[in-house]
């Protein structure tokens, strides 16, 4: 007998909503996103659109749809950059050893020690704040988050038997890579990308609330909290929306992730 | 009676579905001064009842009949009144001497600790008698070993630290379980030596609990024999040894290796 | 012995590392568009007062000699002067430097006393009331960004209660407790994440260590289920929670950019943040480096730190 666990499908649930949010608002969303209309300027929730308008009389809501799509278009493409590098390193460090193990991890190190808003100023400095920084930036400490994490998981499969035939059988190690050990860290792979996607929601919304995101009139969650703060007593409701979208997307990443991790890891099953 | 286990039945809750028992009624006695043997294989529920002995079982257990400890019945002790049974009437030595020891203290500071902890004794005082101890359970240089972390000592060494524990209140009843299985052969003898002189040089009762029959034999003066929780049969050790009642008893004695066999039909003689 | 030739090796080690990332650092910077010179001067400059200053400023000389001039600068704190400021890099450093140290510093601690007796609290009773609440408190602090936190901060407490300051930073000269009470606020919007994270290791790893044989050996010593919790189990869970700690570090200075700029203070994050907008390239160069060199101290710091909390290291090679 064996239930879903809560955290799948309550992280499902959000991530798949925002996963239509962003889609729909390529097609659809209540108002253009881009609409100025001065008359609404700063009115709340209700009296103009569901969630209120902004300084310039945008629709929130449609804002915040478009949003989606920018966040999670920024977020994905890191991660799955950063992660596709990450995991080569990774897994070729498993497989080589050596002084080849030794000095990837080590310039590693020097990577996780450039937070996303660390290189995206330097970036920012180097071509100007943009989508491309955005991606570089988060994309570029992915990578030793991937890194250290399949090489860590693909160590393990080294270890095994299965593994030790196959070299017995005269396989080469590139092979034994894309045979056996990629297959067997698969699930670690994607329980990180859905994990690490919402991190990189959470660094673009930060650049973007710094002005090293994406520029206007591309609608971004982190920017209308930075206008928002300009009317911080005057519309408090601008302050409320993006935030919460910003934390319900990361959140229900997170719990994507977790609850992946628990279908997929080996010890709970054997535990349940 | 020093203990008395009366119809014991111990169950696991599980996530789903109706609660395990794993001990179906079992019923011994134990004098003061004598050595109890519990014999059994893995899963014949003999470390549950030397838990339950301790009112250590987890959360997840339910325990019904009696254990008098001294005519007082650990089942329906408080935790309060658990914790001053526990340490000063009985001590445990467990199986792993590697992971019994809190890696990240001197083991002098782990003996001494139960001796601050009940009887309110002072830093100084309480060392020296953790001195006193190692020296009890033989440990060579003891007062340069008192201040070593258990890493750095040998697992026989470890599991003499841990009988030092057990004995530093010196209790009345002392729960060994399998205390020599994790240790090398040849120091196997060392330790139950050590274990078997100090329990009758400090009269104390002593509940030994083992997969290993050759251990019981050399030290109880009764043995119980448990499979999947139900007692098979108990008596004097020469009794169930030589004339075993039971069919699990001769399969257990046939599974010997010759040599220990050979010894127990010798003393027979 | 052992363990001060394992620092050694680690110091040698970070000294490679520093000097891979400065040259990384140096070379972005150099390709960055914008003439120091011109920026100096402004856009009405003659070509020839530029060019002059170019020279002044040692930009004519070669690539490897403006980068080993200005390693040979950071030992011996001449960093050169801000281009918008002129002011030494190092003593605009320093001033800013007073107020993200105790930022970060307050933050870190705040982050402690929260999330170590919740773990060790949830930790005790898992699936308890505790325990939900605290796993609730995790995931969502890890979710909630900090700037977010900040703004709903000075919304509801300094312009909704009249409590606090909603921003800005007096300086140490206006006293102790001004200083200090314009940094509350931003240290607890930097604290949250950094809690919830460290709350969820340090019940994960607390978890772990009371399973373990030796807790069972002090409660048969009498020990209470409580003591023994603190006694044995956490100072034995506390190398995965001062990992996390040191893994951490870089987030931290990210959200102390973010908060900074929440809050209007002037720490280095503004400066850099400000530096960048106004095209003060060595400004930036100096505190990316700066920031890089903190985050692979703390790490060397947190590997000696395991030493310390489990005797097993000690004296490993």
């Amino acid at each position: 007998m064996k239930k879903l666990p809560f955290s799948l499908i309550a992280g499902g649930l959000i991530t798949g909503a925002l996963l239509v949010a962003a889609l729909l608002s390529r097609v659809w969303t209540p108002v253009d996103p881009t609409a100025m209309n001065i008359l609404n300027r700063l009115k709340a929730p209700g009296e103009a659109g569901l969630l209120g308008a902004d300084q310039i009389g945008r629709d929130v809501l449609s804002i915040i749809m478009a949003g989606a799509w920018t966040s999670l278009g920024i977020a994905v493409t890191a991660t799955l950059l950063g992660g596709a590098i990450g995991t080569l390193v990774g897994v070729s460090a498993a497989a080589k050893g050596g002084a080849f193990e030794r000095g990837t991890m080590a310039i590693n190190g020097v990577l996780f020690s450039f937070p996303p808003i660390l290189s995206a100023i330097l970036l920012g400095a180097l071509m100007g704040p943009g989508a491309l920084t955005s991606i570089t930036a988060i994309g570029v400490f992915m990578i030793p988050v991937f890194a250290r994490v399949t090489r860590g998981a693909a160590l393990q499969i080294w270890s095994r038997d299965f593994v030790q035939a196959a070299r017995m059988a005269g396989k080469g190690p590139a092979l034994i890579t894309l045979q056996h050990v990629i297959p067997n860290i698969s699930a670690q792979i994607i329980v990180q990308l859905a994990i690490q996607t919402g991190l990189g929601i959470l660094s673009e919304a930060g650049l973007s609330f710094l002005g090293l995101g994406v520029a206007p009139p591309t609608p971004s969650w982190g920017r209308m909290l930075a206008d928002a703060q300009t009317f911080l007593s005057a519309a408090p409701h601008l302050v409320l929306a993006p935030g919460l979208a910003i934390a319900a997307a990361v959140l229900g990443l997170n719990l994507l992730g977790d609850g992946l991790r628990d279908l997929t890891d080996p010890r709970r099953r054997q535990a349940s | 009676m020093m203990l008395s286990v009366q119809d014991l039945r111990v169950s696991f809750a599980r996530e789903y579905g109706d609660p395990v028992e794993v001990i179906h009624g079992i019923s011994v006695d134990l004098e003061k001064g004598e050595t109890l043997g519990i014999v059994g294989e893995s899963g014949s529920g003999k470390s549950v009842l030397s838990l339950a002995t301790m009112g250590l079982l987890p959360r997840t257990a339910r325990a019904s009949g009696k254990i008098l400890l001294d005519g007082e019945d650990i089942l329906t002790m408080s935790e309060r009144q658990l914790c001053r049974v526990r340490g000063r009437k009985i001590g445990m030595i467990f199986q792993e001497p590697m992971t019994a020891l809190n890696p990240s203290m001197r083991v002098g500071a782990q003996i001494a600790e139960g001796l601050r902890l009940n009887r309110a004794l002072s830093r100084r005082d309480a060392r020296a008698e953790a001195l006193r101890l190692l020296e009890m359970v033989q440990i060579p240089r003891a007062a340069e070993r008192i201040d070593s972390f258990p890493h750095e000592m040998s697992g026989g060494q470890r599991q003499r630290v841990g009988i030092a524990i057990a004995l530093a209140l010196e209790p009345e009843l002392l729960i060994a379980d399998e205390p020599t299985t994790a240790l090398d052969v040849t120091v196997q003898a060392e330790v139950l030596g050590i274990l078997d002189e100090l329990v009758s040089e400090l009269g104390i009762s002593l509940v030994l609990i083992s997969h290993d029959l050759g251990v019981i034999a050399r030290i109880a003066d009764r043995t119980l024999v448990m499979y999947r929780g139900d007692e098979m049969e108990q008596g004097e050790t020469e009794q169930v040894l030589r004339r075993p009642s039971h069919e699990y008893t001769r399969k257990l004695i046939s599974a010997l290796p010759g040599r220990v066999r050979a010894s127990l039909e010798m003393s027979d003689g | 012995m052992l363990a001060l030739k394992r620092l050694a090796r680690q110091i040698g080690g970070l000294g490679i590392v520093l000097a891979i990332a400065s040259l990384v650092i140096f070379l972005l910077i150099e390709a960055a568009p914008g003439d120091p010179a011109s920026i100096i001067l402004g856009t009405s400059a003659s070509p020839d007062t530029v060019a002059a200053l170019r020279t002044d400023l040692g930009l004519d000389r070669p690539l490897l000699l403006r980068y080993l001039s200005w390693i040979g600068g950071v030992f011996t704190g001449d960093l050169g002067n801000s281009y918008t400021y002129d002011t030494p890099v190092s003593a605009l450093i320093a001033n800013r430097l007073a107020v993200t140290a105790p930022l970060t510093l307050i933050a870190t601690l705040l982050s402690i006393v929260i999330s170590l007796p919740l773990g060790v609290w949830a930790a005790n009773r898992p699936n308890g009331p505790v325990d939900t609440l605290a796993s609730l408190f995790s995931q969502v602090g890890i979710a909630v960004p900090n700037f977010w936190i900040g703004l709903l901060l000075i919304l509801g407490v300094a312009l909704g209660l009249g409590w606090l300051t909603p921003g800005g930073f007096p300086g140490w000269d206006a006293g102790f407790w001004p200083a200090l009470e314009a940094l509350i606020l931003p240290s607890i919007a930097l604290a949250v994440p950094q809690s919830a994270v460290l709350t969820r290791v340090t019940r994960a790893a607390v978890i772990e260590v009371t399973n373990e044989d030796f807790i069972r050996t002090a409660r048969a010593k009498g020990m209470s289920r409580t003591r023994a919790l603190w006694r044995h189990a956490v100072p034995n869970a506390l190398l995965p929670v001062v990992t996390m700690l040191g893994l951490q570090i870089p987030f931290l200075i990210s959200g102390a950019v973010l908060v900074e700029n929440v809050f209007t203070l002037p720490g280095i994050g503004t400066l850099a943040y400000q530096a960048l907008s106004q095209r003060d390239l060595i400004v930036v160069q100096n505190v990316v480096l700066m920031f890089t060199l903190i985050v692979m101290v703390v790490n060397v710091i947190v590997d000696a730190l395991y030493a310390v909390l489990d005797p097993r290291l000690r004296g490993r090679t």
